[in-house]
C-alpha cells in the first residue's frame, strides 16, 4: 500500500494522538511507516501538522505538495492551509468547527470557517464533520478527534479498516478513556454509513 | 530483537546506547531534547545521565569521563555548541580515549531557532570529524559508527542531524537491552591531559596530519555512497539528500551522492564520483559546505567541472529545503520540466493567522501584565531572554523589548543602564535560563553597581523545550530527588540586597512590590514564583456575569486565549480558561468572577 495522509489542527487539538493511531495501525499490518510531527513553538496555540507516509519508497519525511491521498484536518482553516499538499483526486475529512486564533479576538475579521469550507467544496471532495453534535451524547468533546478518524476509516479510503483501528483505540489509549473514544469512533464511522 | 517506531531524536538515543554509551549530559533544546529524554525511558541506571545547567558543563562532564575512556555522548541545539565551544576547541587539541560524540542539532528555516548556524562549519573549525545522517533509521546505524571513529582517532566528533531529521518518526530494530562499555581509570599524564602552548603546537600538526587519513578512511565509508550514472550529478547531504531522491528515485541518467561525512571531506571517493561528470549540482542546507568542498577539490585537481549551488545562485542560501525546491532546482539542473498535477489555489481566502501565545493561565501574562501595569506612563526598557516568555513580546503585551541568546537579558540591562539616566532597566529571565546563564550576569551588575530589576519567572521547570527538570526542582535524569536550589539563597549569597518573591497571580501585591523596587537603587530582584499551567492542570473557571458592558478591556489589554468573542460579545472559553484570574483585575466594571486560583 502506498498512501500519504496529512493530519492538521490548532496546538492541543489531539493530532499528535490520530496521527499514532494511523500510523500504528499500518505498521500492525507490515507496512513501512514513516512520520514526522510538529515540534516546538508552534504547539502553544499555532498550526499543527502530522504527516503520515505509508510504503515501501518514501524518501521525504514530509509529503510532497500535490500528493497527500486525504487531509484529515480538525480546523477548516488549517484545511485550507494544507490544501496545496492534497492530490488532484484527494479528500479531505474537515471538521466544521473553527478555532478562533487570539488575534482574531483583538482584530475582529468575522473568521467563522464557513468561507473555508466552502471554498474547500468547490476545489475538491470534501466530507464536512460536525464533530461537536456527533460527540454531544458522549458528554464530553474530548474525543472528537478519534470521532473524526472514525469518519475517515468509515470513507474506506484511509486504507486501514475498521478492525486494525480498533485494535489500536484498544492497546494505545488511556485504558480510563478507551470506552468513551471506542463510542467516539463508532458515532464517527456511522456519519458515512 | 524488537521494532520500536520512534522520532529520530529516540533513533540517535538508541543508537547511543547500543555503542554502549556510559555517561551522555546535555542542555535541552529544539530540536535535539528527546535524545535525553529517550535514554532516560530505557536507562537502567547503568548509563550516568544528566541535564546539565548548560552546554559547556555538558561538554566538560563529558570530556573527562571520555579521558577513562568511557564512551561519551552530549547533546545541544545547535545554539549550544556555540556555549560549549570553548571546552570543545581545546577538546579537539587533547583528544580523547572512549569514544566522544558531540551531539548538535541544526535548525534549518530556522524553524525554532535564534541562528541559521551550520555545525559542519564548527567541524572544520575545530577540524573534528562530523557525520550527518540523512534519516532516523540512518542515524541509528550512523551514531554507532561515530563512536568507533572517535575512538581510533582518540578524537570528539560532531554528530550533526537536522530538525526534520530529529522529529521525523521510523521503525528502528533495537535489542531487548545493551550492555554498557567497560572502561578502566584516569591514567594521570600531565604531557597529554593539560593544555599547554606546546602541547597545542605538538597537536596542532598531529591533526593536520591526520585529517586527511581520516578523509581516506570516510572514503570507503557506507555513507558516501553514489547511484546512478551520467555526466550530471547531484550532490546533497543530510535531509536534503531525502528530498533529492524524492524526486530522483525513478531516475537512472544522473548520479546522486551522498555525503555522510562531510569533514573530513572524502576527496578519494568524491573524486572517483566524479569521473565522467561534467557538472553538478550541490543541494544542501545552511552554508554551501559540500559545494566549497568540491570548488577547492576540483580547484586543487585542475578539473574542468561546473560546481552548481548556492554560490551560482541555482540553491536558495537560507531557510530550509524541501521536495518542491528539491523538484524545482534539481529539474532545471537536468533541463527538464517541472511539472506536478496540483490543484489550483490562486483564488485561496485569506487564512487566519496563528502566531504561538502564551498558553491562557499562563503565569508569564500576569508577571508581564503587573510590570507593565506598574510602569505605566514611566520610561522603562524590558530585556527579554530564551524561553516561553519570549512570547510575552506579543500584542497586547508588548513586554519583550529585547531577545539575543540566553542569559544575555540581565547583561543588556546593564548596559542600558549605562546609557540611559532616566529609565528602569528590567531584565526578564526564566528560572531554567537563570541556572544556565543567569548568574555571571548578575554577580556582573553587582561588582560593577549597576541599576536594574531582575524578574525571575520561575514556573519550576524548563516549560518550552517540554519540561525538563532543572537544579531548583529537586529532580535529575537519574530519576533522584535531590536538595532544590533556591534562586532566592543564590541572589542572597551574592549579595543582592532587595530580594522579593510574589506569586504573580497575587496581582495588587506584585504590581506595588514591582513599584517599591523601581523607587530604589542598586539591583533589585522580584522573583515571580507560580508553577507552570502545561504541568499544574486546573479545572477552576472564570465567569462572566450580565454586569459586563462588553467593552473587550480584557481582551485588548492582556491577550488570553480564553478570552474570545462569540458573536461579538466577550466570552470566555472553558475549555481554555484555568482560572489564574488576571481579567478579573482588569475587568473595570467587575463583571468577572467565578472559581480563582488566587
Amino acid at each position: 500500500m502506498n498512501k500519504d495522509i496529512l493530519v492538521c489542527g490548532v496546538g492541543g487539538q489531539g493530532t499528535v494522538l490520530a496521527s499514532k493511531l494511523i500510523a500504528s495501525a499500518a505498521m500492525d499490518n507490515g507496512e513501512v511507516v514513516h512520520s514526522a510531527e510538529t515540534i516546538g513553538m508552534a504547539q502553544r496555540g499555532g498550526s499543527v501538522t502530522s504527516h503520515i507516509r505509508i510504503g515501501d519508497e518514501i524518501y521525504s519525511p514530509l509529503i510532497p505538495k500535490g500528493h497527500a491521498d486525504m487531509i484529515i484536518a480538525f480546523e477548516p482553516a488549517e484545511a485550507v492551509r494544507n490544501l496545496s499538499y492534497l492530490k488532484k483526486d484527494g479528500i479531505v475529512i474537515v471538521n466544521k468547527q473553527p478555532v478562533k486564533p487570539v488575534t482574531e479576538s483583538l482584530q475582529d475579521t468575522g473568521y467563522d470557517g464557513v468561507e473555508m469550507i466552502e471554498y474547500m467544496q468547490k476545489k475538491c471532495e470534501c466530507i464536512v464533520v460536525d464533530a461537536k453534535s456527533i460527540c454531544e451524547p458522549l458528554g464530553s468533546s474530548k474525543f472528537f478527534n478519534v470521532a473524526i478518524l472514525g469518519v475517515a476509516v468509515g470513507s474506506g479510503k484511509l486504507g486501514i479498516s475498521k478492525e486494525w483501528m480498533v485494535k489500536q483505540i484498544e492497546t494505545r489509549v488511556n485504558a480510563k478513556f478507551v470506552e468513551k473514544n471506542m463510542q467516539a469512533f463508532e458515532a464517527g464511522i456511522k456519519v458515512v454509513q | 530483537m524488537k521494532k520500536e517506531y520512534v522520532m529520530g531524536n529516540g533513533a540517535i538515543a538508541l543508537g547511543a546506547m547500543a555503542a554502549g554509551v556510559n555517561v551522555v549530559a546535555g542542555y535541552p533544546g529544539t530540536p535535539s531534547s528527546e535524545i535525553i529524554e529517550t535514554i532516560s525511558k530505557y536507562n537502567n541506571g547503568d548509563i550516568h545521565l544528566e541535564w546539565s545547567i548548560n552546554e559547556k558543563a555538558a561538554m566538560e562532564v563529558a570530556a573527562a569521563a571520555a579521558y577513562t575512556g568511557a564512551r561519551t555522548m552530549v547533546t545541544m541545539k545547535q545554539v549550544g555548541l556555540n556555549v560549549a565551544s570553548d571546552p570543545l576547541m581545546s577538546l579537539a587539541y587533547v583528544g580523547v580515549k572512549g569514544g566522544m560524540v558531540v551531539v548538535s542539532a541544526d535548525d534549518p528555516g530556522p524553524i525554532s531557532s535564534q541562528t541559521e548556524q551550520d555545525t559542519r562549519l564548527f567541524g572544520s573549525f575545530c577540524k573534528i570529524p562530523v557525520f550527518d545522517p540523512s534519516t532516523p533509521e540512518e542515524a541509528f546505524e550512523m551514531i554507532q559508527d561515530a563512536f568507533e571513529y572517535s575512538e581510533k582517532y582518540k578524537t570528539p566528533v560532531l554528530f550533526r542531524p537536522t530538525t526534520r531529521v530529529c522529529h521525523g518518526y521510523a521503525s528502528i530494530e533495537v535489542a531487548e537491552s545493551y550492555d554498557t562499555k567497560k572502561h578502566g581509570d584516569f591514567e594521570k599524564d600531565s604531557s597529554k591531559w593539560v593544555i599547554f602552548p606546546r602541547l597545542s603546537f605538538e597537536n596542532h600538526a598531529m591533526i593536520e596530519k591526520r585529517n586527511p587519513k581520516i578523509g581516506a578512511d570516510f572514503s570507503e565509508y557506507k555513507y558516501n555512497s553514489v547511484r546512478g550514472n551520467g555526466k550530471k550529478a547531484v550532490f546533497a547531504g543530510g535531509i536534503s539528500y531525502a528530498y533529492a531522491m524524492e524526486y530522483l528515485k525513478d531516475k537512472d541518467d544522473v548520479k546522486v551522492c551522498k555525503i555522510g561525512t562531510p569533514f573530513p571531506f572524502p576527496e578519494d571517493f568524491v573524486l572517483r564520483v566524479l569521473e565522467g561528470v561534467e557538472e553538478v549540482l550541490c543541494f544542501e542546507e545552511l552554508h554551501p559546505f559540500i559545494e566549497e568542498e568540491l570548488l577547492k577539490l576540483v580547484g586543487k585537481h585542475h578539473l574542468n567541472i561546473k560546481i552548481r549551488g548556492k554560490h551560482t545562485g541555482d540553491v536558495a542560501l537560507s531557510g530550509e529545503n524541501s521536495s518542491e525546491s528539491a523538484r524545482e532546482v534539481i529539474s532545471s539542473f537536468l533541463g527538464l520540466s517541472d511539472s506536478c498535477e496540483q490543484i489550483d489555489l490562486s483564488d485561496m481566502p485569506k487564512l487566519p493567522v496563528r502566531p504561538p501565545v502564551l498558553c491562557a493561565g499562563c503565569p508569564h501574562r500576569a508577571s508581564f501584565y503587573a510590570v507593565k501595569e506598574a510602569m505605566k506612563g514611566k520610561k522603562a526598557i524590558f530585556c527579554g531572554d530564551i524561553g516561553c516568555y519570549t512570547l510575552g513580546n506579543a500584542m497586547p503585551l508588548d513586554m519583550v523589548d529585547t531577545c539575543l541568546c540566553m542569559g544575555a537579558g540581565i547583561t543588556m540591562a546593564q548596559g542600558f543602564n549605562w546609557t540611559h539616566d532616566d529609565c528602569t532597566n528590567f531584565a526578564f529571565v526564566g528560572d531554567s535560563t537563570f541556572f544556565a546563564s543567569g548568574m555571571t550576569g548578575v554577580a556582573n551588575a553587582l561588582y560593577n553597581e549597576a541599576d536594574m530589576i531582575l524578574c525571575v519567572l520561575d514556573n519550576s521547570t524548563t516549560a518550552m523545550t517540554g519540561h525538563q527538570p532543572h537544579p531548583g526542582t529537586g529532580r535529575n535524569m537519574m530519576g533522584d530527588v535531590v536538595d532544590k536550589i533556591s534562586i532566592q539563597s543564590v541572589l542572597e549569597g551574592m549579595g543582592v540586597k532587595k530580594i522579593e518573591t510574589v506569586d504573580p497571580l497575587d496581582f495588587e501585591k506584585a504590581v506595588n512590590v514591582v513599584k517599591e523596587c523601581a523607587e530604589m537603587k542598586g539591583v533589585k530582584a522580584i522573583i515571580f514564583k507560580s508553577p507552570c499551567i502545561a504541568i499544574v492542570k486546573s479545572d477552576k473557571k472564570m465567569t462572566i456575569s450580565d454586569k459586563c458592558i462588553n467593552c473587550k478591556k480584557c481582551i485588548r489589554e492582556i491577550g488570553c486565549p480564553a478570552l474570545i468573542t462569540v458573536d461579538g460579545q466577550v466570552t470566555i472559553d472553558s475549555s481554555l480558561c484555568t482560572g489564574c484570574g488576571l481579567c478579573s483585575h482588569i475587568c473595570p466594571v467587575k463583571a468577572i468572577g467565578g472559581e480563582c486560583n488566587e
